[in-house]
């Protein structure tokens, strides 16, 4: 039996990058707020300590940031044919817990999304025609405009004291910027990272071949800055220990070091750790949510009454809380019906190294997660697609991140997997090696989606989420396209050799890619092709909001998290401004 | 916020009687990480402490698996399913023992005593998955002790391995430092600076 708690008028579940943001909105619009996290509090100074920061061993590879799979994992499988079997140990992707979740350990890599990203579909029938859809593809319309979420980017990038250059400030291109970029209503709050040598290669190579290169948008400060809540932030010490691990020095904007200083002061706000939700709860006409059921970390068993519950849980979580908890329909790839876990989605990566002799020394040591130049000649609808074959690009860029030895010792084409030779390589590249990645956007298509598993079952006894997925023609050939591109400009780059990693297919569950998951719970214009419309409101349950990348109908070339902050602006507004004043839904379907 | 001041978490440090190796394995895996990472100029990967890494994260949440997914049914799983063994430590006690008894029933040597060039066959073939052994999976036991490998030699000193941070020394990464702005403009130069652990210790 639950213990029922008093009622909140709130309730977010999960308290990451999206669960602070609306928990910030909604108090500051004078709501009752109760976020709840399954993980514990960590604070910068003593959990992330700069003296214990840089740690291989512990964060990336003890996995001390990232989430318990003991608890709680998905089972995988490549096509509906094969038996999915448990994803045992993190690998492709590393979501977080505890307050913060996987906002902590990111890179800040913070994009905006094309303007044509949003009418994915549209967009490109009218300009390639309906062949341009291959028969298994699924994708669609946002229902969202970049025009409606323009001001809710430029609102995060200042949250954050994104360090940039526009290219298109409310239409004008700028020199300098990304001038494929949607318009900017303002110019970024800092300036461009001062460039370290590698992407400077990468630059001049780029322009040399006619590209426009750019810096690219960094949640590493360029410099000192204090945010719209009043939040400071410091200059990044370049350290490179970004992606994996937390900032000890406060210099990468997250949750944590942007918005968590002004939340924790409301008397409006309630954070509770140690609260593992397992489920929304319903009323009996199935027309509302009433709260959740929530352990402690004593196993616990309450039910915390809520008049709204907003899912922030990440897409993984958000989908297979919709799932346990019986919202919407399961989707049937074989029927094409039901909407919830349909039109997952990911990130297509491939690369190519350049390999330098010993007269330049790239010290990847000096790095920051999001320090690089990029270009997006080759993104979205950026360049013509006619007899590609395919739809779709990403951006391609030289990232200088980091030299941590562990996880980075390229090596030529050619050296002995292990042994003396491999030695020998490793030393003799470790710092003469400039690696060229190309970040690609991922379709939707009807085989790859979440359901749940008939065997396994997570430490609550619930069946665990099964995850399809591999990657698809359309997006192997982009890939492969962009692929030549990098490998253009890494020729350009005056190494010594370059070699050259294409997308590896079949799709592996075992080696690191991105954390950029995306789709589930997807929006769109009616509930016929969506779990939730325009604002992220369910339109099973008008009281239920899902944030995240689970709302993405399908995964444009960028990083994901500029557009998930986006649209939790965009949907906290529409609760402030009109949700209140007439609950109830915000679209009619 | 629930903050204190002067207080930080430090990592849970290198303890050497904290082991799980029996003496047999213990020297299998001496001799076989040595012939991943052997000494040529710089050290061999045993002699910068990797045996004792991987002999302590072994006996403990590592190799317990402690927050890994390790509910049954355990099946062999396509080579895009990763990891599907036993936990860390049992995997490489049943992997050890199926070698060493492979070995003996072709009348060959132990491998602590074959020759080098044999030692390499044998993990190559581990590594391509062509051998097969009787009660794990043999690539998945090649991959998880070339990974562990590189986490001793190249982690950092404190836990265990990377002795005197000669592995750092070897390629000129300066470990756990936390601000390279002087450096911003090396402009293709070497940066040359010692390194430094998170235990705190400069190598003089
Ligand atoms: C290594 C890495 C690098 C990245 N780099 C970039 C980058 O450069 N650029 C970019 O755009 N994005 C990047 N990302 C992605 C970015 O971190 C995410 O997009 C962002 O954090 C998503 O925010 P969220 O609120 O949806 O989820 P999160 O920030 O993950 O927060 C979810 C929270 O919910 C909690 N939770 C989950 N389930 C439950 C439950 N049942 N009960 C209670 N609590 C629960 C979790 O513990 C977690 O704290 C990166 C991610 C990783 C892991």
């Amino acid at each position: 039996m639950s213990r029922i708690l008093p009622e909140r008028e709130v309730v977010i579940v999960g308290f990451g990058w999206t669960g602070a943001i609306m928990a910030e909105q909604l108090t500051e619009a004078g709501m009752d707020v109760l976020a709840l996290e399954r993980g514990v509090w960590r604070d910068t100074s003593t959990d992330y300590a700069v003296n214990n920061a840089q740690d291989e061993v512990r964060y990336r590879y003890r996995d001390e940031l990232f989430e318990d799979l003991s608890r709680e994992t998905l089972t995988f499988r490549n096509t509906s044919d094969q038996q999915a079997l448990p994803m045992r140990m993190l690998g492709s992707f590393l979501p977080g817990t505890n307050v913060g979740g996987s906002g902590v350990h990111w890179n800040g890599q913070t994009w905006r999304f094309l303007p044509s990203d949003f009418q994915a579909r549209s967009h490109n029938v009218e300009r390639y025609g309906e062949d341009a859809i291959q028969d298994d593809m699924t994708i669609q319309d946002w229902g969202v405009t970049y025009d409606e979420l323009e001001p809710h980017y430029d609102y995060f990038e200042k949250i954050c004291g994104i360090s940039g250059k526009a290219g298109n400030l409310n239409g004008e291109i700028q020199d300098g910027g990304n001038p494929f970029e949607g318009w900017r209503s303002s110019e970024y709050p800092n300036p461009p990272m001062e460039m370290v040598a590698a992407p400077l290669k990468f630059r001049d190579a780029a322009r040399e071949l006619g590209y426009n290169p750019f810096p690219g948008p960094s949640a590493n400060m360029s410099q000192g800055y204090t945010n719209p809540l009043g939040v400071q932030l410091a200059p990044c010490t370049y350290c490179g220990f970004c992606e994996k691990y937390a900032c000890g020095n406060y210099s990468k904007a997250t949750a944590t070091t942007t918005i968590l200083p002004a939340l924790m002061r409301r008397e409006n706000f309630t954070l509770r750790t140690g609260a593992m939700v397992l489920r929304v709860e319903k009323d009996s006409s199935n027309s509302r949510a009433t709260g959740v059921t929530y352990l402690n970390t004593e196993g616990e068993e309450f039910f915390q009454p809520a008049q709204m519950v907003i899912l922030a849980g990440y897409i993984t979580h958000n989908v297979n809380l919709l799932m346990q908890s019986g919202i919407g329909e399961i989707y049937n790839p074989e029927t094409g019906e039901g909407q919830v876990g349909r039109n997952y989605a990911y990130q297509i990566m491939s690369g190519a190294s350049v390999f330098y002799d010993d007269d330049f020394a790239v010290n990847p040591f000096v790095g920051a997660g999001a320090l690089g130049q990029v270009i997006d000649e080759f993104n979205g609808d950026n360049f013509d697609h006619t007899g590609l074959g395919f739809i779709g690009g990403g951006y391609i860029a030289q990232w200088q991140t980091n030299g941590r030895p562990i996880e980075s010792h390229p090596v030529p084409e050619g050296t002995p997997k292990f042994g003396a030779g491999w030695k020998k390589a490793v030393r003799e590249s470790y710092n003469h090696t400039v690696g060229v990645g190309a970040h690609g956007a991922v379709m939707s298509f009807r085989g790859n989606y979440l359901d749940l598993d008939p065997t396994y079952t997570d430490a609550y006894g619930r069946p665990l989420m099964r995850l399809t997925f591999d990657f698809k023609q359309n997006d192997i050939r982009m890939s492969n396209y962009l692929t030549g591109k990098v490998a253009e400009i890494a020729n350009a780059m005056g190494g010594r050799e370059v070699s050259v990693s294409p997308v590896k297919t079949p799709y592996d569950i075992a080696p690191y890619q991105t954390t950029h998951n995306t789709g589930g719970h997807i929006m769109g214009d009616n509930p016929g092709n969506s779990v939730t419309n325009k604002y992220n409101q369910s339109w099973d349950l008008p009281n239920l909001f899902l944030t995240g990348a689970g709302n993405f109908p399908q995964n444009p070339g960028y990083n994901p998290t500029g557009t998930v902050a986006a649209l939790a602006y965009h949907s906290a507004k529409a609760i402030r401004e009109q949700y209140l004043r007439n609950p109830g839904p915000l679209v009619q379907a | 916020m629930p903050w204190q001041p002067g207080e930080a978490v430090p990592p849970t440090a290198f303890d050497p009687d904290v082991t799980f190796f029996t003496e047999e394995e213990r020297a299998f895996v001496t001799a076989a990480v040595d012939r991943l990472i052997p000494a040529d100029d710089y050290p061999s990967a045993s002699e910068l402490g990797v045996v004792d890494f991987i002999d302590h994260q072994l006996a403990g949440a590592y190799g317990r698996g402690d927050i890994y997914y390790m509910k049954g049914p355990f099946r062999d799983g396509l080579p895009t399913q990763g990891y599907q063994a036993q936990a860390p430590a049992l995997l490489y006690r049943q992997a050890i023992a199926d070698i060493r008894a492979g070995l003996a029933r072709n009348d060959l040597a132990d491998f602590t005593e074959l020759e080098p060039e044999e030692q390499d066959r044998l993990l190559m073939g581990l590594s391509e998955g062509e051998d097969e052994l009787e009660h794990t999976d043999a690539k998945t036991f090649f991959d998880t002790l070339w990974q562990n490998t590189l986490e001793g030699y190249f982690g950092d000193p404190v836990h265990g391995g990377n002795r005197d941070m000669e592995a750092w020394k070897m390629i000129g990464f300066p470990g756990a430092r936390y601000d390279y702005r002087p450096w911003i403009n090396h402009g293709g130069n070497p940066v040359k600076l010692e390194p430094v652990s998170v235990g705190g210790r400069m190598v003089p």
